[in-house]
């Protein structure tokens, strides 16, 4: 029977998919008041066990309850009217329209037959209120930050009867400060007694506001845990089910990194910039070696990146790519000398989701290749065999497509498909964000044996220590401006923040 | 076991449904249209409804095939009626209303190809290089094709004296409507092009994700450009053979809304609108099917005017049973009965 001071209870959830089990008798419980943490690797599991509890998915064995009383969520309108509520990743809002039309965009009180816009109006500052938010909110939604814009995401899933609270990633796209903005709210969520259900990969803000952690690995509960009682190091292992030696291997083989001193760079910049988007900079990056570039988002550094590999024109300043000067820039000739871009954003400008992993893994060298000279079909599964041993990708086959991989198999695709072309430069723009700890830990490995073994890197990441642990420079970015240099024992959380800061 | 995986594999064909209704359309004639399937030879050529369907439906077909293309890398191209107008009176122009030809037979092919292929590369620039939305890049032709077709024609209905030009459209070849040969040809040349090379795998990577192709150094700009401007040559060749059956250029009613049966067949055939995979035969059967409805309607005696109502109803239909959610809607309860049987 289900506890009576539990606000959500699952029991036993069992749910297979074709070929996978994806949840295998895993237990959950919600109380009053909490922020309930959920942790665990892409398929782990996460996902499912949210869209089981809100209706998306049905179990195929198993009990849910909801303040003692069964539950079967038919869908997530359903989900949201027994007192459930969702907040997705990406924020479905309209900039252009107010804050408060997009609370109640779709459900406006009516009043003869008319929006009655003084109650719009007044319930939207009600519920925004009750995250301790004050704004005006008949301005239009593109005046506030992202995490204000976050929590009328938030606002507009609670209903007066909402219990529930389910945030899956809400800080993906948020600078600290606005992380520490969105918590606040939340805090105040928490306060009026709502449960709260949080998914995130940053293990730091799991820490800062979670007061339970449920760890999932592979489709089975690793239990319950109070947040206190847990160490990081204790939560990574159980997460990923072995211990961090891997992760700490990384800077060994760090050390082990040298730069060979009489290299000519391979690429070389010269007050290259674009108004509105980089201030001019220099750069110069050579074999053997992984540069860093740090600092906020919209500091400048996918700026660079785009710069680089022709996705941009400059207007002031010279690229030289293997000594030679290049002028109007595109993709295509990027191919051609050898650079290759994982570019930030995976889904919209990354992968081709409809298309197999063997296509996506074979479009760039293909399209180096030209229209007319195809690969044949014996030598496109070569590769894609190749790539996916290599990456270690975990996919059914070379024929699946890629939008039913995992994220962080997708980036791996991404990756195969620039060292398919046998690309000497990679510029690779956050190339383990929202991806879990264990595959993190592949990619930097992989990224240092590739430094290894000839290739230059450029890596762009917000996360310090994971720039820290690859680099042997860094250039730091501030406001759209390069700032500084790191090189040597200068390379360290520390100093890149203060570089950051501008102290 | 090798029969169930042979059944799973026609059932996610996206040509299942298309097959299905070109079956139901005959299994209607069969029992309602007494002698649709009579096929009988007269002076060495195989005459009959089924024989009609391919012959009336080939202009359809041709500019059906081109379509897919079009709509496979996210576009849509609006314009083919009038640009078949176009190549027909270019056509008709360098013919000449006589009984022998003003220009060599081959060069006015050429020619009148050509002209269609110039509208094409307009539209194809309008599309990728302006980057207009592809639905009013090709409002442009579809609003001035007639009007550049009747000041090729000056404003006269062409008729062509010239016999040799009839064999286009109403030739026969083997026993054969010559025009079931000219979409043959196209459809292999066709499929050839995007098999052999490795445009087909880029159209549907643009059509899919132009962003992520262009960052990978597809060449999307002019992967689009040759979409259009094959749809325009596709419709070109229709256009002569639609001209040819009439044997004259009527620069306003040649392809009169042939637009939109076309983009009917190729979402029919399954290509989505949305862009992405390509599936040439499927548009084939698109056109098939709605040429089929339309003859077999005609054959069963169902007024002109009530035709277009009788269409869509088939249409509407169609539509239900290819989307997911409708699909996903009736065939829930079979499903799950299935499970707990297990």
């Amino acid at each position: 029977m289900p506890e009576v001071d539990h606000l959500v209870e699952m029991s036993d959830i069992t749910k297979t998919f074709p070929g996978v089990t994806a949840l295998s008798n895993v237990d959950f419980s919600l109380r009053k008041g909490e922020i309930h943490a959920i942790m665990g690797e892409n398929g782990a599991g996460k996902s499912t066990l949210i869209k089981v509890l809100t209706g998306v998915e049905h179990q195929d064995n198993g009990e849910i309850y909801l303040e003692g009383k069964p539950i079967s969520a038919r869908s997530p309108q359903h989900a949201q009217e027994l007192g459930i509520s969702t907040v997705y990743q990406e924020v479905n809002l309209c900039p252009n329209l107010s804050v408060a039309e997009n609370i109640f965009i779709g459900r406006e009180p009516k009043k003869f037959a008319r929006i009655d816009w003084k109650q719009v109006n007044e319930r939207s500052a009600q519920i925004l209120k009750r995250m301790d938010v004050d704004i005006d909110v008949s301005l239009d939604l593109n005046n506030f930050s992202i995490a204000i814009q976050q929590m009328v995401a938030i606002a507009r899933a609670l209903n007066i009867s909402a219990k529930v609270l389910i945030l899956d990633e809400p800080t993906s796209s948020l600078d600290m400060q606005e992380v520490e903005t969105l918590f606040h709210g939340i805090r105040q969520l928490k306060g009026q007694g709502l449960g709260i259900i949080f998914i995130t990969h940053f293990i730091d803000q799991m820490y800062e506001i979670s007061d339970r952690i449920t760890v999932l690995r592979n489709g089975i509960g690793m239990g319950c845990f109070d947040t206190g009682s847990l160490s990081r190091m204790e939560l990574v292992s159980t997460m990923i089910g072995k211990n961090l030696d891997d992760l700490e291997s990384l800077s060994q083989v760090k050390a082990s990194q040298t730069a060979p001193q009489d290299q000519a760079p391979v690429v070389e910049t010269k007050d290259l910039g674009k108004s509105g988007s980089i201030q001019p900079f220099d750069l110069d990056l050579k074999r053997y070696e992984v540069l860093g570039l740090a600092g906020l988002l919209g500091s400048g550094r996918t700026e660079i990146a785009r710069l680089l590999f022709g996705i941009d024109q400059p207007d002031s300043g010279s690229l030289k790519i293997n000594g030679k000067k290049v002028k109007k820039n595109s993709p295509l000739k990027s191919i051609w000398q050898g650079v290759g871009l994982c570019p930030e954003n995976r889904k919209a400008d990354g992968v081709v989701d409809d298309l197999t992993v063997r296509e996506n893994l074979i479009l760039a060298l293909q399209s180096g290749r030209g229209w007319f000279k195809k690969l044949s079909r014996k030598k496109q599964e070569e590769i894609a065999e190749k790539y996916i041993e290599l990456l270690d990708i975990s996919t059914p086959g070379t024929e699946q497509l890629v939008r039913n991989l995992s994220g962080g198999n997708q980036q791996k695709v991404i990756l195969g498909r620039w060292l398919a072309t046998d690309a000497d430069i990679l510029i690779l723009d956050e190339p383990t964000r929202g991806i879990d700890i264990g595959t993190k830990a592949e990619i930097q490995k992989l990224i240092l044996s590739l430094a290894e073994n000839g290739k230059g890197i450029i890596f762009i990441s917000s996360e310090l220590d994971e720039v820290v642990r690859c680099c042997s420079r860094v250039k730091v970015l501030r406001d759209r401006e390069m700032v500084a240099e790191l090189s040597g024992d200068e390379v360290n959380e520390t100093q890149i923040m203060q570089a950051i800061a501008g102290n | 076991m090798n029969m169930n995986k042979y059944l799973a594999r026609i059932k996610d064909s996206k040509l299942l449904w298309p097959l299905a209704i070109i079956g139901l359309v005959l299994l209607f004639d069969l029992f309602f249209v007494p002698g649709f399937f009579h096929l009988e030879i007269k002076d060495g050529r195989l005459f009959g409804s089924l024989v009609d369907i391919l012959n009336r439906g080939a202009p359809l077909m041709l500019i059906s095939l081109g379509m897919t293309l079009v709509i496979a890398t996210g576009g849509i191209d609006i314009s083919v009626g009038p640009v078949a107008a176009i190549a027909g009176a270019m056509a008709a122009f360098l013919i000449g209303g006589e009984s022998f030809t003003n220009t060599p037979l081959p060069l006015v092919i050429v020619l009148s190809l050509l002209a269609a292929a110039l509208c094409g590369v307009w539209n194809g620039l309008l599309v990728s290089r302006a980057g207009i939305q592809p639905i009013v890049a090709t409002l442009i032709l579809f609003y001035a094709g007639r009007g550049i077709a009747q000041m090729i024609t000056q404003g006269q209905i062409l008729t062509i004296y010239y016999r040799p030009f009839y064999y286009v459209g109403g030739g026969h070849l083997l026993g054969l409507p010559f025009s079931i040969f000219l979409v043959a040809l196209v459809f292999i040349a066709l499929k050839l092009l995007l098999r052999r090379t490795a445009i087909g795998m880029f159209i549907e990577s643009v059509g899919i994700n132009s962003s992520s192709s262009f960052y990978s150094g597809v060449d999307e700009k002019n992967i689009k450009l040759l979409a259009y401007t094959i749809c325009s040559l596709c419709a070109g060749v229709a256009g002569l053979v639609l001209m040819s059956n009439i044997k004259g250029a009527d620069a306003n009613n040649t392809g009169l809304l042939i637009e939109l049966d076309a983009i009917l067949a190729v979402v029919i055939g399954g290509t989505l609108l949305t862009g992405g995979r390509v599936s040439l035969l499927g548009s084939l059967l698109g056109a098939l099917i709605i040429q089929g409805l339309t003859t077999s309607m005609y054959s069963f005696g169902v007024p002109p005017t009530v035709v277009y109502v009788a269409k869509a109803g088939v249409v509407f239909a169609i539509s239900l049973l290819q989307s997911a959610k409708f699909r996903e809607a009736i065939t829930r309860p079979f499903v799950s009965k299935r499970k707990v049987a297990k």
